[in-house]
Formats: structure tokens, sequence, C-alpha cells
């Protein structure tokens, strides 16, 4: 099983992302459950959703407490909450920023999990070239298809195409292209943690 | 065909395939989004013919169920929480007039303090009414069960509530076997009603009874669930003949054969209790579950079949009869043969907790250890419990209760709490 959290504020599209990652393991024939958490969604408010990934029925309706991949849409929230609580070893971390992870004040919490990957990608930055609106979401999943290749970047491509018109959902799929080539260009040796931004 | 969707999406698609013919709901969180749907199916004339009816409250949605239900439509409505409270005097007419309609429950605790999360305490406090109930372990069988609820409740001219957990269920993207058109025409036709409102043929639904014919109407009542009993296993098989898959019925095992514990639930924890149940049989231990699919009518005696060999009995539930503690548990040990056999509820879930395979686990093996009590509250936080108990009794004047409890754990009152809900 493959367990993934996404960390983003009411708004930035943190439910449709979790969706997004279920149909595109439904489309390659895998189980994927993906939920929220609840009650906080208003514009702005921190906000959670889940996905789990597997090759078998999947019963369990528990939240993820021990996720392997990590999605921060939001670098305001690594100040806030404990983002990182537990991921597991060797896990990956995904980070919406144009900043270091020195310069985000994350290296000692990243230093605390044994082989972590981490991936910091300008997805905001991305989205509001491609699609015009600071939508992270679906450019993120392009990233975590380069940085966990757990899911296959056109099954990410064919649930956007499932979810947005056509217009939007090329813009989001050129969006999620250029974050996957970004993550890809720079690949990091085995549990490194000091990756810089891409 | 397969897909992968919202529970909710699923759960509206399937009920317009049943082709009601007027939908008349009040939205309340988590079932909104089942409504949202089936009014833009309607909206769209992807269902005809339909009226979508917006109404002013819980209690105009099942009013005007009522009366279409009366004037020979096929009716149905969906609602949650203090809108199952809202409308509570409808809830009994409808049973006691003997009208289908099929409600869906996105189950959600009852405040105060007011919580919008989910348990089980709207539909348990209408277990009384007279309605079927009957509760969706998954989201596959939340869909499913709409359509045999149609089915069974104009067999029996009675209204028949489907529970499904609020955002556990409601709002997961899950894969979803959403049948054909052409499969539900085969199995649902349309209704036929035992008694109508007809300007042609009139007559009176809903006449005053006294004391010399309260107890037959009463008891007929009574004798309309337990028929019940005899068809849901009935439709359930001829739904799997028609659909391919194990839907609905009274009750669903899991590895009871040889189990000597025996754990009982409603609902979608039950996913997580089968994933706690193969954890344990992996160490030896002979444990099973039964997923109770119909608690009102009560399958007794499908209970004492499955579960009358176990040593002991663990219910979890997720709604607490203030007082006196489990409702399921009560009901079981009813059924059970044996009045040796040791029963536990164990009170979980309450207000969106999380029941964890952790503290699943924990449970179950006092249990089996002997050191579990009678009753139990999963996850209690006691030294919470202790320091609010404490300052009342400090002073008189200490305040509400819930309020002083967030201020000790460090949320304030307008704060959502860290951690998933779910």
């Amino acid at each position: 099983m493959f367990q993934v959290r996404i960390h983003g504020r009411g708004g930035q599209g943190v439910v449709t992302g979790a969706e997004l990652l279920s149909v595109a393991a439904f489309l390659e024939g895998r189980w994927a459950q993906a939920f929220p958490s609840f009650g906080s969604e208003r514009m702005g408010a921190p906000v959670m959703a889940f996905c789990r990934i597997d090759d078998k029925e999947i019963r369990a309706r528990e939240p993820v407490t021990q996720p392997d991949a990590v999605i921060i849409q939001d670098p305001t929230l690594l100040q806030q909450s404990s983002v990182f609580e537990g991921l597991a070893p060797n896990g990956w971390v995904l980070i919406n920023s144009g900043r270091t992870i020195q310069q985000l004040g994350i290296a000692r919490s990243l230093e605390k999990i044994p082989g972590v990957h981490v991936s910091i990608v300008p997805a905001t930055e991305l989205a509001l070239k491609h699609i015009g609106r600071p939508v992270p979401n679906a450019v993120l999943l392009g990233g975590l298809c380069a940085a966990a290749s757990v899911l296959k970047l056109d099954s990410v491509e064919a649930a956007i195409r499932q979810k947005f018109r056509p217009d939007l959902a090329d813009r989001n799929i050129a969006a999620a292209r250029a974050a996957f080539s970004l993550v890809t260009a720079q690949p990091l040796p085995e549990g490194a943690i000091h990756a810089q931004a891409v | 065909m397969l897909k992968q969707c919202e529970g909710s999406q699923a759960i509206a698609e399937v009920v317009a395939m049943c082709r009601p013919e007027v939908i008349c709901a009040y939205p309340i969180t988590p079932q909104t989004h089942i409504v949202e749907t089936l009014s833009s199916i309607v909206k769209a004339g992807r269902l005809k013919p339909c009226e979508f009816i917006n109404v002013e409250s819980e209690f105009g949605a099942l009013s005007v169920a009522i009366g279409a239900s009366a004037m020979g439509a096929r009716a149905y409505t969906a609602t949650a929480s203090q809108g199952i409270l809202f409308m509570a005097e409808a809830v009994y007419n409808a049973a006691g007039l003997g009208l289908p309609m099929v409600m869906t429950v996105g189950n959600r605790s009852i405040g105060a303090p007011i919580n919008i999360w989910n348990d089980h305490t709207d539909s348990m406090s209408m277990r009384d009414a007279g309605w079927i109930q009957l509760y969706a372990h998954d989201n596959q069988e939340a869909a499913d069960l709409h359509i045999q609820a149609f089915r069974l409740g104009e067999a029996l001219s009675l209204p028949v509530m489907v529970c499904v957990d609020g955002f556990i269920l409601t709002h997961a993207y899950d894969r979803i076997d959403v049948p054909t058109q052409e499969q539900v025409d085969t199995y649902l036709s349309p209704y036929e009603p035992q008694q109508v409102l007809d300007p042609d043929n009139p007559v009176t639904i809903g006449a005053m009874v006294g004391p010399e014919a309260f107890t037959e109407v009463r008891y007929l009542a009574h004798h309309k669930q337990l028929q019940a009993l005899e068809l849901i296993p009935a439709l359930a098989a001829e739904f799997k003949a028609t659909f391919g898959r194990d839907s609905g019925g009274l009750l669903h095992t899991y590895r009871t054969d040889d189990a000597d514990t025996i754990v009982c639930a409603l609902g979608s924890v039950n996913g997580t209790i089968r994933d706690v149940v193969d954890d344990m049989r992996g160490q030896g231990v002979r444990i099973g579950s039964v997923s109770l699919c119909t608690y009102r009518p009560f399958p007794s005696e499908a209970l004492r079949t499955a579960m009358g060999h176990a040593r002991r009995v663990i219910t979890i539930e997720k709604s607490l009869s203030v007082g006196i503690g489990g409702n399921v548990s009560h009901n079981l040990r009813m059924a059970l043969p044996d009045p040796a056999t040791r029963v536990h509820t164990v009170i979980a879930g309450l207000g969106g907790r999380p029941i964890t395979r952790a503290s699943l686990k924990r449970v179950f093996a006092q249990a089996i250890a002997g050191t579990l009590q009678p009753l139990t509250f999963l996850d209690l936080n006691t030294q919470v419990i202790e320091r609010q108990l404490e300052r009342e009794r400090a002073v008189r004047r200490s305040g509400p209760a819930a309020e002083a409890i967030l201020r000790d754990i460090g949320i304030n009152g307008a704060a959502q709490p860290e951690g998933n809900p779910t």
C-alpha cells in the first residue's frame, strides 16, 4: 500500500488533488481510496486530504497517519503544523515553493526522517504561468510522479482530463508536465535530504 | 461499469436509476453532495418524470415525501443529524401510515456540543420509529442498498432508511461498480401502491385511532418488520443474481466459523475491523466479525446462527445510549442463546474520532485476556475527564463543560482540532 497525505489551504484544490491521485491509480487498474479531512472547508483554512493506493481492495477507513509521501501545497504550513509527522522512513516530501530547504528552515525536521527524499517545486508559479490561477494541486501530482514513480504521469494526465473541461485540462497537464520535468532533471541520490529547489 | 467516484455521487446516480418521481430535500452536511448531484440530474432532464422540490426544512422535506407517497409516487429524500430530529414527527408518521419511501441518512453526530462529524447517534435516535434501517459497510453497498431499499419498502409498504457513514463514505472516492439502467429496471418495477389518495376512489389515510384499535395497528407494524426479516435475504439473493455481487442482506460474516471471539458493528468501521481480524488471525487468534447490515428489524435468529458459538462478543458502537451504554449490544444480548457469553460494548468513533486498527486491536486483545470492562469508551482521555470533574468539584459555578475541556486541551472554541477527524 502507498499512502499520501496532502496539506494545503481551503481553495487550493487539496481534496481534488487526492481525488485525482485516486482516479489515476484506478485507471492503472489499482484500488484507491481518497478522502478529505473535514470541517474546515473555508478559504484559507488548513486542509488535509489523503489517498491510499494498493493492488488489492482497501478496507481500512482510518486516517492516514503514516504516509509514504507528503505533499505540501502551501509552504506557510511548514511553520504551523507537524506536516512531516508519521512520514515513513525513505518516504517522499514534495513542497510547493521556490525556496531551498535551508531558506524554508526545515532542514532539522527533515534530518529526523531517515532516507527522506525531498523535492521542491514552484508549483504556484507554474500554475500561474500555465493555468493563470494559483492552483498548485495537479502541478504537484506531476512532481510526485517524477519523484516517487508510484503512478505514471500518463495516468495523472488522464485523471485530469476526466475532471476538467478540455481547455483547463490542457493547461493543468502542461503545468504538471513542467513539474515532472523539473523534478526529473534533478534526480536525488537515495536518502538525500539536501535537495535543491528545482 | 467500474468507476472511481465519490460515495455521494454513486448514491445519487443509483437513486436516479431507481426512477423516483419526487425528490424533496433540505441540504445538511454531510448529505449535501447527494442531493446536489440529484438536483443537477433532474435539472439536466436525465430523470423524467421527476419533480425536485426545494423545501424550507427537513420537516417539510419528509412531509412532502409523505404526501407524494400517499399520491402513489416513488419518493426519495436524504438527511443527517439535526435534520432527522427536526423531521422526527414525520419520521414516525411515514412508518405509522405505512407509506413507502427511501431516505438516505449521511450519519452524523447530534449536538450539543455542535459537531458535524460522523457517528450513528442520528439514525439510532429513530430506531424505534418503525422504519427499516439498513447500514452500508462500504460505498459499493451504500449504492446497492438504495436499489434494494425501494424494492423492499414498496413490497411491504414501509419506509426504508439507508444509513451511510457521513464523510467516511459520503465524501470518500472509491472504486464502485455502477449498475446499468437496464439492470436496475429488471430488478425494480414501477411502484404499485398498496394505498393511494385517488379522487375517483376516495379514502382516508391518517384517521384518529383510539385505544380500541391502536395496539392492533402497532402490532401490524411489528408484523411487517418481521416479514422484512424474510424478504431482505431473498431480495439480496435476487440482487446477486441480477447484479453479480453480494450486497445487503441481514448481515455479513467474516471468518466467524471457528471464532471464539466475534466483533459486531454497523457501517464502515467493519472494513477496519476486518483488517484487524486478518492481522490477529495471522497471530493465531480465533477471531471473526459480523457486519450488521439490517438493524431494524433486528435479525436475532441470523445473529444466533452467526455468533451463537462465540465465547465472547464485542460490539463496536458509534452511538451511546446515555445512562446504559450500547444499543447494538443491548439487542444482541437478547439474541444470544447462552447467557454466559460475555458481551463487551465498546463505544467508539463519537463525533468523528478516528477508529484506528491499533486501538481496535488493543481492545480485542484485552477482551480475550479477560481485562476489558463490559462497557468501554475507545481512546477515552481519562485525564481530561478527571480534570473537568475536579473543576466541577472545586467551584459551584464551574461554567460550561465542553468549552472548559476545549480550553484544557489547548483548543480555542473557534479553532479546528489538529489531525483528521474522519
